[in-house]
């Protein structure tokens, strides 16, 4: 199983990666080569196997509904590269000439 | 006896006793520290300050008479994948670059709550992602038994430095063995308890279902002193686990008398190191001296156990670390193209922090055309703050889980951790405990593996099984290579076996002295 070039752009999008010319290269490589190794569990019958996502068998956990005590907008934003004192702050959401 | 050399059991009872001050207990450890983690590279940040005045406190209130907490004045190092509010936080990675949390991660706050002094954050692998801490984005950790070889990974500062007496005591994570693979490789005790014993809060994400907080001390003992008070259920980690915690050093002295040991055959396959083998046989005669009887028994699944691995906590990481959008906190790749400049209205100075490129520098040249320039500042801020191994990750994960491949691989990883996970269920119906080696191979050279992603992943070959079945497993040193460098031996145990996976590797230490060794270091 081996992955093109092409294949590793579009996923590098889908995880919003920005990649080189270079970590194209090297990532089809890799990647090709991890994902095949992965596969071998293809070789493993598990159709009456139900998957486990999580090693606990808890299912919801509600807490009493109690107001608690959260982040004050000061701390939330302490972090921020951009923010305006309440709002994070970004570049435009729509297109090129989206720009506000 | 220098304080560095004791125990925590012993520096607590001494500190308590008042033959020594948290003061001096303290600055002896941040003066080896300062002496020699100029050539080991554990810790990423130490505050001598906050760690001297909390030290002072301390003592101020054992003269008082005022009530002292179980780890009165016991000098804790953190791995700094766990959030510290007075402290920065980066997960080895240049993403969180100066990055300064708003809290304390729940162990965290429970260590300050016992009166222990946090004396630093400890390296890693970005993210906690690797097993040999080269993937830190700030230089590598050496392993103290020798400076030219890696300590392991991820948790690499948190063994070395307990290794080197730079700290009797050290917090690490463990996702598919980031606590007891470098715990063997440097020679000290590795705890990963149970999935769900210590919360989570507060640790910076990986792989959730698989994440694991706990110990890493010279002995079980001291490890079992340090769960009794990070252990337990917390409201804010829906996945913490509910059950009592026992008083672990309560239940240490029991012999191992008819203690049911499994041994695996298939551990003793092609690329297990011939020292090594040797070494976990000699741990087994130990045991069976003790009382324990030993059995074969088989995990028919264990060979598929690092290609599930290796799909699912990619998969976890490519949704975990989607946070990191350099909107909210980390990196955040400047100027955006086509966008002017937000004005700054008063607020603090835009960080140089985690910046890859430096100003003025031409951005890199990237693939493909972005949508917009928020998708672009995503793109770019992601593309400079993570280094090598996180992106692969990231993107094996997302490949994983896109359209058309969701069910043959992540899914199909599912289906097989289930397997993985009945194996051992059906093993500990017939022993008490499986034990065999905690890595292939003693400590590797730096750079040996850097080339090979896919070899890299091997390395915890025998660590993944116990992270995928949630169960607990604890390493410890149970000999050296000829060249000098421990070999570690693993105990796995069914779920919340914590006292007797503690029992049994402090029983095993009561007999050996492999745990005291102490490397040579010139100060």
């Amino acid at each position: 199983m081996s992955l093109s070039r092409q294949d590793v752009a579009k996923v590098g999008m889908l995880a919003r990666l920005a990649l080189t010319e270079a970590d194209l290269d090297r990532m089809t490589g890799e990647l090709s080569k991890i994902v095949e190794f992965v596969s071998q569990l293809s070789t493993l019958d598990t159709a009456d196997v139900e998957p486990l996502a999580h090693p606990l068998d808890t299912r919801n956990v509600f807490r009493d509904d109690e107001p608690g005590t959260s982040l004050s907008t000061e701390q939330a934003l302490a972090s921020a590269p951009r923010h305006d004192g309440s709002c994070f702050l970004v570049p435009a959401v729509l297109g090129e000439s989206g720009s506000a | 006896m220098q304080p560095t050399e004791l125990s925590a059991i012993e520096l607590v009872a001494a500190i308590r006793r008042g033959d020594l001050t948290a003061r001096a207990c303290t600055e002896a450890f941040l003066d080896r520290i300062a002496s020699l983690d100029g050539s080991i590279n554990a810790f990423l940040a130490a505050d001598r300050g906050a760690a001297v005045a909390q030290a002072e406190k301390i003592d101020a209130r054992r003269s008082a008479g005022d009530p002292l907490g179980p780890l009165a004045g016991l000098p804790v190092a953190v791995k700094d994948a766990l959030c510290t509010v007075d402290m920065p936080t980066t997960c080895g990675s240049r993403m969180l670059a100066g990055y300064q949390p708003p809290y304390d991660a729940h162990t965290v706050a429970r260590l300050r709550a016992a009166d222990a002094v946090i004396i630093g954050k400890t390296n890693m692998d970005e993210f906690a992602m690797g097993g040999s801490n080269e993937n830190s984005a700030y230089g590598p950790v050496r392993n103290p038994w020798d400076l030219e070889r890696a300590p392991g990974g991820s948790s690499g500062g948190s063994a070395a430095c307990v290794a080197a007496d730079l700290a009797p005591v050290a917090i690490g994570s463990d996702t598919g063995g980031s606590i007891r693979q470098p715990a063997g490789l440097c020679g000290v005790t590795g705890f990963k308890p149970t999935y769900g014993r210590i919360s989570r809060r507060g640790l910076v994400a990986f792989a959730s279902s698989l994440d694991q907080i706990g110990p890493l001390a010279r002995s079980a003992a001291d490890c079992a002193l340090v769960m009794e008070s990070i252990a337990g259920h917390d409201p804010g980690d829906s996945t913490s686990l509910a059950a009592e915690v026992p008083a672990y050093t309560k239940l240490l002295d029991e012999p191992l008398t008819g203690l049911r040991i499994g041994r695996v055959a298939a551990h003793y396959g092609a690329g297990l190191d011939p020292e090594v083998a040797a070494g976990v046989e000699a741990a087994f005669a130990a045991f069976e001296a003790a009382g324990a009887t030993i059995h074969e028994v088989e995990l028919p699944h264990a060979e598929y156990g690092i290609p599930t691995y290796y799909l699912i906590a990619p998969c976890e990481a490519s949704s975990n670390l989607a946070r990191y959008d350099g909107v909210h906190y980390g990196h955040r790749a400047e100027p955006e193209r086509g966008h002017r400049a937000e004005p700054e209205r008063g607020h603090r100075a835009e960080p140089e922090r985690g910046h890859r490129a430096e100003p003025g520098e031409p951005a890199a040249a990237y693939v493909g055309e972005f949508d917009s320039p928020l998708v672009e500042m995503y793109c770019r801020s992601r593309a400079e703050g993570f280094g090598p191994e996180v992106k692969r990750r990231i993107m094996l994960g997302t490949y994983a889980l896109s359209a058309g491949y969701y069910d043959a691989f992540y899914a199909k990883a599912l289906r097989v951790r289930r397997l993985i996970q009945q194996d051992f269920l059906k093993a500990f119906e017939t022993v008490d405990l499986i034990a065999g080696p905690v890595s292939p191979t003693p400590a590797f050279k730096l750079g040996e593996k850097t080339g090979d992603p896919l070899a890299m992943y091997l390395v915890d070959m025998y660590t993944v099984g116990t992270n995928l079945a949630g169960i607990g497993g604890i390493s410890f040193p149970c000999g050296f290579t000829a060249g000098g460098l421990p070999i570690g031996f693993q105990l796995q145990g069914p779920a919340l076996a914590e006292p007797l996976l503690l029992r049994a590797a402090h029983q095993y230490q009561q007999q050996t002295d492999w745990h005291l060794r102490r490397p040579a270091l010139a100060t």
